[in-house]
């Protein structure tokens, strides 16, 4: 922990409540830029709203969370600032039935970034190039697959060109056979270098491009470290339950 | 790496819950949020405390003529020294107890239909959409060592039950038919019903039932002058039955498709499909649609009055244009507005309770 | 084999075209019976009456006046005129009725979801109670108790002396043409088109190079602009017709009567609270998962609900829009119940009072609305198979 500008992300003491339920409990963590990071954990854990916090989808009521050098407050314009820099990932896509797939990735670039339409077509066409679907561009969200939604989902985030990615389960609301197509791209960003938070259960994913697997139970982050140490050798007596458990069958 | 220590759940921040978190999020919110509040609760303030003044405070309630008011605000002697008329019309007093007693018994069935887990429900069911209705009739007109009391003396709430209750009732076998019909593959079947159907929910209430008073007379055999009353119930009925197939053939789609093919493939014929499967499911997904209709019926039952037949609205009309009596028209119309609104607010209250029943059992 | 044992009238019987034919054949014919029934009954009915059918009473003189109409129009003309004087008053009201009720129905739907918890609830109970209240009721509310409350013509409430309200109905200058008018109205026609041109330019501006214009305040002043200036420069084209206070009544003006101002009020708050259901129901129904994406790409409220909500919304809200834009017009009719002089007051009550013709004045009277509403769901078909989401 040597110099501050290092870190991308910042969450210090963050404390959060659904009226009288404490969900996040004095949450500490630091984002180097660069660092990919797999959070894990049973459900109900936090691990979703902490990642939601990061870019106020949720207020959290204690602490304080720095993204990219900006305060995250009630501040209108910061959040704004902060959600410019920052994709999202939904577990259930929440893309737009009613634009095209080429109209849901401009739509931000247009309206956000200020950007003309064709450089915003550009770049969407290239990202979707990416994410292997360029021809389904002229399509609507509701004629594809589940997995080629979600890679147009994950297009429409990287036409921001965000510093910083957040995955909310990604591959949970899809059939099997269509999980490996998402993951696929999910490593590909990940080895050119970008920034992930990724909530997932996919241990597989974890071992091969984390930096580092964090793991959450009852609101707090019990164990985190590098994943060979993670997931060979176990502190916590929870995490070593949750790991049987996942791994297990 | 830092020890791992379990944290206590902690109460939340004072200003998240409690009184100041609600109204902080709920009415203060922002600059904007907190001017709406205060501009509301004004308007509030300034409408409802002297309508409250006016209908309670200052309110007179019991007496016998208009000098019994004498307070200032509201005169509801107006609506109590008539209360009986209100509520029977021109009915003769010492038959009261005949409406009365069903009505009692109407309630009775609702209730036994509507609270869960009694018994014998399907038998009720079916009583209250037989004899329930000759009974009701006997008691009302007469008959049977009843004296008879003819429709033109019915008037006020009863008449308005009778009207909403018999238009439902006679409209749901014949909704059931014509939305089969609309869904038959007989093209001239369907395009009857088609036609029916669009042509009853095309037009106004109001001309249906011009209708039925100026046109009906000329379709029966030697100018027969039906009783008003049943010519009017001729003309809400159609209307109502058009209402009801729609309501029926929203119930038959929201089936789905595997209900009809497993009917046909077990072998049963059209009408054990309908009667065994199709129908006794389709009419519980439609009860609150029904209820719905019911609600439109029950409102647009007041109609009536243009065509001079009293029923609670009109009799309150009758007595507003009484002389002795006159300069009374809030006191009458919002009493009259009040017991629509109860009844009305009522049943969709009732929808809503089994629509909600409905979803949750569809889930499980 | 078991199954040619069948003699042919059995096979006949078991076939299920045979059957539907058969079964058709006797509806069709017990129609029929019934028809002709009813128009033998109807023929004799109206000959021992001594009335005779046919649309001759409509070149006929009415003989009487109506107290609202939007052509011209006296006791001379004929009944044929009071036909159209009555349906275009059922459109006016009907048109003013669904402009206010939109507005404010959007308004009171809106206020439903509010973040506002009192200004959710009063806008519940407003739903509530005024939905739960037969709409006739509503009328006699406005004409016989709330309007009865204004001041006499005498004593009239007025706005700088040119607008003025009393019990005889609302009175307001009438603009009259002058010379000039055509240049004025061209011109105004001019800043209309050059107000849409700049939409639109501003628009491909935007989508090309990325920049905003303030495309609304400048439109604002072009429109202002020009209906001030012009107004001058062509020389003050358009006179006002002041209503004055003669004897008991104004003259002159224009005047909207008390039966209109009471049908269309209560038309307003009763369709308001359908409206206001239904774009409550219409804005949640879409998923919220949608504001969450629109959040975290970093779209302001603004954008949201333009880009992403209403447009989703719209389609869910349109029918049952329209249906209550229907029922608006079918209820009007209501205005028999206190005077307006609508289609069915002055076609199927005075008309028909007068020349007993009851068969071929209602059957008119059914067709207008009868084409009215075929005409409204043929569009509704229309629109609904052209914006249905495209799905797999």
């Amino acid at each position: 922990m040597t110099n501050e500008q290092e870190f991308i992300i910042t969450l210090n003491k963050v404390n959060k409540w659904y009226g009288q339920f404490h969900v996040l409990k004095d949450i500490n963590l630091n984002v180097k830029v660069g660092e990919r990071i797999v959070i894990c954990g049973p459900s109900g854990s936090g691990k979703s709203t902490m990642i939601r916090c990061i870019n106020h989808l949720e207020e959290h009521q204690e602490g304080e969370i720095v993204v990219d050098g900006v305060v995250l407050n009630n501040d209108l314009k910061n959040i704004g600032q902060i959600r410019k820099e920052v994709g999202m990932v939904f577990q259930h896509f929440n893309l737009f039935p009613h634009l095209t797939v080429l109209q849901n990735c401009t739509l931000a670039p247009i309206w956000v970034r200020k950007m003309p339409q064709k450089e915003a077509e550009a770049i969407a066409m290239k990202y979707l190039e990416r994410v292997k679907i360029p021809d389904q561009a002229h399509k609507y969200p509701g004629q594809l697959s589940g997995g080629q939604q979600q890679r147009v989902a994950i297009a429409r985030s990287l036409c921001m060109n965000p510093r910083v990615m957040l995955f909310d389960e990604p591959t949970s609301a899809l059939d099997p056979e269509m999980i490996k197509e998402v993951l696929d791209v999910m490593v590909e960003l990940a080895q050119e270098g970008m920034t992930m938070l990724c909530v997932t259960h996919e241990m597989g994913f974890a071992k091969k491009v984390a930096d580092r697997v964090i793991f959450m139970d009852a609101g707090q982050i019990i164990e985190q470290n590098e994943p060979e140490a993670f997931f060979n050798n176990p502190q916590s007596d929870r995490t070593k339950l949750f790991l049987s458990q996942v791994l297990g069958h | 790496m830092d020890k791992f220590t379990p944290i206590e759940s902690r109460p939340a921040p004072l200003v998240e819950v409690g009184v100041i978190g609600w109204m902080r999020k709920n009415l203060f919110s922002s600059i904007p949020n907190t001017l709406v509040t205060l501009f509301t609760a004004y308007m509030l303030w300034i409408v409802l405390v002297p309508f409250i003044n006016w209908a309670f405070i200052t309110s007179d309630w019991f007496g016998d003529s208009r000098q019994d008011c004498t307070s200032g605000g509201a005169c509801w002697v107006f609506v109590t020294v008539r209360w009986n008329l209100f509520m029977y019309g021109f009915y003769p007093e010492d038959s009261y107890w005949r409406p009365n007693l069903a009505f009692i018994l109407l309630i009775a069935i609702l209730v036994w239909l509507s609270v869960p887990n009694l018994p014998y429900k399907k038998w009720v069911g079916i009583a209250a959409v037989t004899i329930y209705p000759v009974v009701a009739f006997v008691l009302l007109y007469g008959g049977f060592g009843l004296d008879i009391v003819p429709t033109h003396r019915w008037g006020g709430l009863m008449l308005t039950l009778v009207l909403a209750l018999v238009g439902i009732v006679v409209a749901i076998p014949i909704g059931i038919l014509l939305a089969l019909g609309r869904r038959s593959e007989m093209p001239v079947i369907k395009m009857v019903c088609v036609i029916f159907i669009e042509f009853w929910r095309g037009v106004p209430l109001i001309t249906i039932l011009f209708m039925a008073s100026v046109m009906l007379p000329l379709f029966f055999a030697g100018g027969t002058d039906a009783d008003k009353l049943m010519r009017a119930l001729i003309g809400i009925v159609m209307f109502q039955s058009a209402y009801m197939a729609e309501v029926v053939r929203g119930g038959l789609q929201a089936l789905s498709k595997g209900q009809f093919e497993g009917a046909d493939a077990l072998g049963l014929s059209y009408w054990q499909k309908m009667n065994l499967v199709v129908l006794p499911q389709a009419l519980k997904i439609m009860i609150p649609g029904i209820v719905n209709t019911l609600i439109s019926l029950f409102k647009d039952t007041s109609l009536i009055v243009i065509i001079g037949i009293l029923d609670i609205l009109g009799m309150v009309r009758q007595a507003l244009s009484d002389p002795a009596w006159l300069g009374y028209p809030a006191e009458g119309y919002l009493f009259a507005a009040f017991m629509f609104w109860i009844f009305c607010f009522s049943m969709s209250r009732y929808s809503i309770y089994l629509e909600d029943r409905l979803n949750t059992g569809h889930r499980n | 084999m078991k199954l040619d044992n069948r003699n042919g009238l059995t096979r006949l019987i078991y076939n299920p075209t045979v059957r539907s034919l058969f079964f058709q054949a006797v509806v069709l014919a017990g129609l029929l019976w019934f028809l002709l029934t009813i128009i033998s009954n109807v023929m004799t009915n109206l000959d021992t009456r001594g009335i005779s059918t046919g649309f001759g009473f409509l070149s006929q003189p009415a003989g009487f006046g109506i107290s609202q109409t939007l052509i011209e129009y006296n006791e001379t003309f004929t009944f044929g005129r009071t036909f159209f004087v009555g349906l275009l008053n059922t459109l006016l009201v009907s048109a003013l009725g669904i402009v206010s009720a939109t507005v404010l129905g959007v308004f009171v739907g809106v206020s439903r979801i509010s973040p506002n918890w009192l200004l959710r609830k009063i806008s519940m109970v407003y739903i509530e109670v005024l939905r739960n209240i037969p709409l006739l009721l509503q009328i006699f509310f406005w004409y016989y108790v709330v309007l009865q409350t204004l001041p006499r013509p005498r004593d009239s409430l007025t706005f700088g002396e040119t607008v003025f309200i009393n019990i005889r109905g609302v009175f307001m200058p009438k603009p009259m043409a002058e010379s000039g008018f055509v240049v004025y109205m061209t011109l105004i026609v001019a800043a209309i088109i050059g107000v849409f041109v700049l939409g639109r330019w501003a628009k491909r501006r935007m989508i090309n190079t990325g920049q905003q214009f303030p495309v609304f305040w400048a439109s604002v002043g072009i429109l202002v602009a020009t209906l001030v200036i012009g107004f001058f420069i062509t020389g003050r084209p358009i006179a006002f017709d002041y209503p004055e206070l003669r004897g008991l009544n104004f003259r002159g003006g224009m005047s909207l009567i008390p039966e209109l101002i009471a049908l269309w009020f209560a038309l307003t708050i009763y369709t308001s609270t359908y409206i206001g259901e239904i774009v409550r129901s219409g804005i949640q129904s879409v998923a919220h998962g949608q504001t969450e994406a629109c959040r975290a790409l970093g779209l302001n409220e603004k954008q949201r609900m333009n880009l992403v909500i209403l447009p989703q919304a719209m389609r869910v809200m349109i029918p049952p829009m329209t249906s209550q834009y229907l029922n608006l017009t079918k209820n009007s009719s209501l205005a028999t119940a206190i005077g307006y002089p609508d289609l069915v007051s002055v076609f199927a009550g005075t008309t028909l009072n007068q020349t007993g013709q009851a068969i071929e004045i209602i059957t008119m009277t059914m067709l207008v609305y009868l084409t009215i509403s075929l005409l409204v769901s043929a569009f509704m078909n229309w629109f609904n198979k052209r914006v249905a989401l495209v799905e797999r």
